[in-house]
């Protein structure tokens, strides 16, 4: 009888039904959709966060840079102390040529000791230990700047001070004419291959670095710096004024993106070399399980207080560009559309349901007079908004999977930057003239440059939550305008029931 | 048997009260048929309510058998009602959406039968008012009297010992009214149950062995 019953309501009151219905379907879809592209951005960033961190890499800890004279230093920075003794000078000009290897304006190193702390934190699987660094090479011809120093008199406080013409430079009359040119240089630890930057490459040629090669002056190359520098397997690289023998180039294992560095070199070798001794950048981590990254954050900021301590989500407001723009439009507005939809949606079920019962008020009045219970008719009245509400929702879960095959078609390519907190560098353009006095001692810093950069193509996966959420919205929704028109069928008296219609 | 004890029942809308039975003190045997008659307004409907249980009093008891229905909950009365009272409306109340044998069933449904059993009892049912051929026909495919013995069949499907029609012949015309009357009096000697019948038809009134009239709420003999 119920099941009866409830078919034919339903088929008769089909208008009834359609609109319930079609209003759920919609709701629904724009749930799955939602939720799949806000998937697809968050495997896009974690894709572009990997290439930068490696794979696995649940946590990463570094030091918030000092501002110049914070810490009794003159802040981390390209300095190039050229001098008098730099170089070679003939004819007043001289020619150099200097090739630096040091940390990066905007990055700030720690003891290494602090790798030991990670992992001797419980939950901590694997952690491993790197040295950012940058190497400039400075290579061009500048007026002597001592006889500049030596010709010139004071002047009284407001005019020129006098003395001879400025000679030699580059155009002999003390201008300068110099390239400036850099790479990143990452120093990591060859045995830790689990964990950090190389876990998230593929090898292209040669080797990558082995435990063996501690203490050795042997590189991998990003493949694609390669080929711009014109460098190969076999070859060398100056790094900070020392050969390398080039034993491997790698590759972004995630399609177009760069790898975290264009160097890789042994931990040991980059520290000795750009004069960071018994220092790190940073600490990549890996965690035993994803269910205790959030505590082993917290117990990692108590272990080591002076340093940043970041998840991947902390990290994922690193990334810029217009997969960062996507992901702000599906959390933000595509989540809130959804509820507002949602809630429309089971509004009008509920609405619905409510004018149905008011016009069935003689029929549910005749069915309590001939003995169905406040119960029976309670469910009979469930049972058909449940039904409306499924028939809602599997409408909604074929429109909502259309909906992602579409997005998927589409493919469409979004731009991604990882910014790191440990990269620095320079650059200034080719040949730029730089003259005057004071220069000697100057730095260059500029911003933190972008690490990894890359082009991600978004996909919108379909899971088996995001079905059962839909299944589960629907089954609510239902349930919820069944059980508020059902309370209204159960409180009609059928003495007044059957008088409203007499 | 009915018995009605000092039975009042009062509405009270925009906080205007009406009082539609006044102190009503009756009994009826069972197995007689009772005409109630009386004009609009008069309290006919409400006192057909008291007795089918549709209804409590403002005060006064009302008992059928051993249940005294003014005192049990919604439940129990939807219970004496499933199994003991068959009611036929003026305006026959079936559902618009169900066949004729399935508006029938709806009266069993609260019984848990089986299927079968239902759909034979309900067959038998309509059977019983020469309707055998319309089983599966619609209400909206039905005339007035065809739809009216549909609601008969639906009321006498379970074997209740009282039958309460109100205004049963209300809407139809003469000849059908005919029909109907004769076909509630053939029931009610064939089961022996107690009819009771609501109307303001003197013609349809006088068919029962017992008439009362109510009139403001105030029932007499006639």
């Amino acid at each position: 009888m119920f099941i009866t019953y409830l078919r034919r309501e339903l088929v008769n009151r089909r208008k009834q039904t359609i609109i319930i219905a079609v209003g759920m379907a919609l709701a629904i879809a724009l749930v799955i959709i939602v939720n799949s592209v806000a998937a697809g951005v968050k495997d896009a960033q974690t894709s572009v966060l990997g290439s930068v961190y490696g794979v696995g890499t649940d946590i990463t800890i570094s030091k918030a840079a000092a501002a110049p004279g914070e810490d009794g230093t003159d802040g981390p920075g390209q300095r190039f102390d050229f001098g008098a003794d730099a170089g070679s000078t003939t004819d007043g000009t001289t020619a150099v040529a200097t090739s630096r290897l040091t940390a990066g304006m905007g990055t700030s190193t720690f003891d290494a000791t602090a790798l030991d702390t990670v992992t001797a934190e419980s939950g901590v699987s694997d952690a491993a230990g790197v040295l950012s660094l940058t190497n400039t090479t400075f290579d061009g011809e500048l007026p002597d700047f001592s006889q500049m120093q030596q010709g010139q008199t004071g002047g009284a406080p407001g005019e020129a001070a006098e003395g001879t013409a400025p000679t030699g430079g580059a155009d002999g009359a003390g201008g300068s004419s110099f390239n400036v040119d850099s790479f990143t240089v990452l120093g990591l630890d060859p045995a830790a291959s689990a964990v950090g930057p190389l876990s998230a490459v593929t090898l292209t040629d040669g080797r990558t670095l082995a435990s063996g090669d501690t203490g050795t002056n042997v590189a991998v190359l990003d493949s694609a710096y390669a080929t711009t520098a014109e460098l190969a397997v076999g070859g060398t690289i100056d790094i900070g004024g020392t050969s390398f023998e080039i034993v491997g180039l790698v590759e972004s294992s995630s399609g177009d993106a760069s790898t975290a560095s264009n160097v890789y070199i042994p931990l040991d070798v980059a520290q000795s070399l750009s004069g960071e001794d018994g220092n790190i950048s940073s600490i990549y981590v890996q965690a035993t399980s994803a269910d205790d990254i959030a505590s082993l954050k917290t117990s990692l900021e108590t272990a080591l207080p002076d340093n940043t301590v970041s998840t991947q989500s902390d990290l994922a407001s690193s990334v810029s560009g217009s997969l960062s723009t996507a992901s702000t439009l599906v959390g933000n507005l595509g989540t809130w559309l959804s509820i507002i939809v949602l809630a429309a949606a089971f509004l009008i079920a509920i609405l619905f349901t409510i004018s149905g019962v008011t016009r069935r008020t003689r029929e549910f009045g005749t069915l309590k007079a001939i003995g169905w219970s406040n119960r029976r008719i309670v469910g009979q009245v469930a049972g058909e908004s449940l039904v409306q509400g499924l028939i809602g929702g599997v409408a909604g879960i074929a429109i909502g999977l259309v909906g992602v095959v579409v997005v998927n078609l589409v493919a469409p390519t979004l731009s991604a930057t990882a910014s790191t907190r440990t990269a620095g560098g320079l650059a200034a353009p080719d040949g730029a003239a730089a003259g005057g006095p004071g220069m000697g001692g100057g730095g260059f810093g500029q911003a933190a440059q972008a690490a990894a950069t890359s082009d991600v193509v978004l996909n919108a996966p379909v899971t088996v939550s995001v079905i059962l959420i839909a299944v589960g919205l629907a089954v609510v929704g239902g349930l919820l305008a069944g059980a508020i028109g059902g309370w209204r069928a159960s409180r009609l008296r059928p003495a007044e029931a059957l008088r409203a219609v007499a | 048997m009915y018995q009605l004890t000092d039975v009042t029942k009062s509405y009270t809308k925009s906080k205007h009260t009406v009082t539609a039975l006044k102190g009503v003190t009756l009994t009826i045997p069972s197995g007689q048929m009772v005409a109630i008659q009386g004009p609009t307004g008069g309290g006919k409907s409400t006192l057909l309510q008291m007795l089918g249980a549709l209804d409590r009093p403002t005060s006064g008891e009302v008992t059928l058998g051993d249940s005294t229905l003014s005192k049990l909950g919604d439940t129990k009365l939807a219970h004496i009602r499933a199994k003991e009272i068959g009611f036929v409306f003026q305006g026959f109340n079936l559902i618009p959406t169900l066949s004729a044998r399935e508006n029938v069933e709806t009266a069993l449904a609260p019984l848990g039968l089986s299927n079968a059993e239902r759909t034979s009892r309900a067959s038998a049912a309509l059977e019983s008012v020469g309707l055998g051929e319309r089983m599966l026909h619609l209400p909206a495919e039905l005339s007035g009297g065809q739809q009216q013995r549909v609601a008969i069949a639906r009321a006498i499907v379970k074997n209740p010992e009282v039958l309460l029609a109100d205004e049963p012949t209300g809407s139809l015309d003469e000849e059908t009214r005919d029909e109907i009357m004769e076909l509630l009096e053939g029931i009610w000697r064939e089961k022996q149950l107690t009819l009771i019948i609501v109307t303001h038809d003197s013609a349809v009134a006088k068919r029962a062995e017992r008439r009362l009239h109510i009139k403001s709420g105030t029932v007499k003999e006639l």
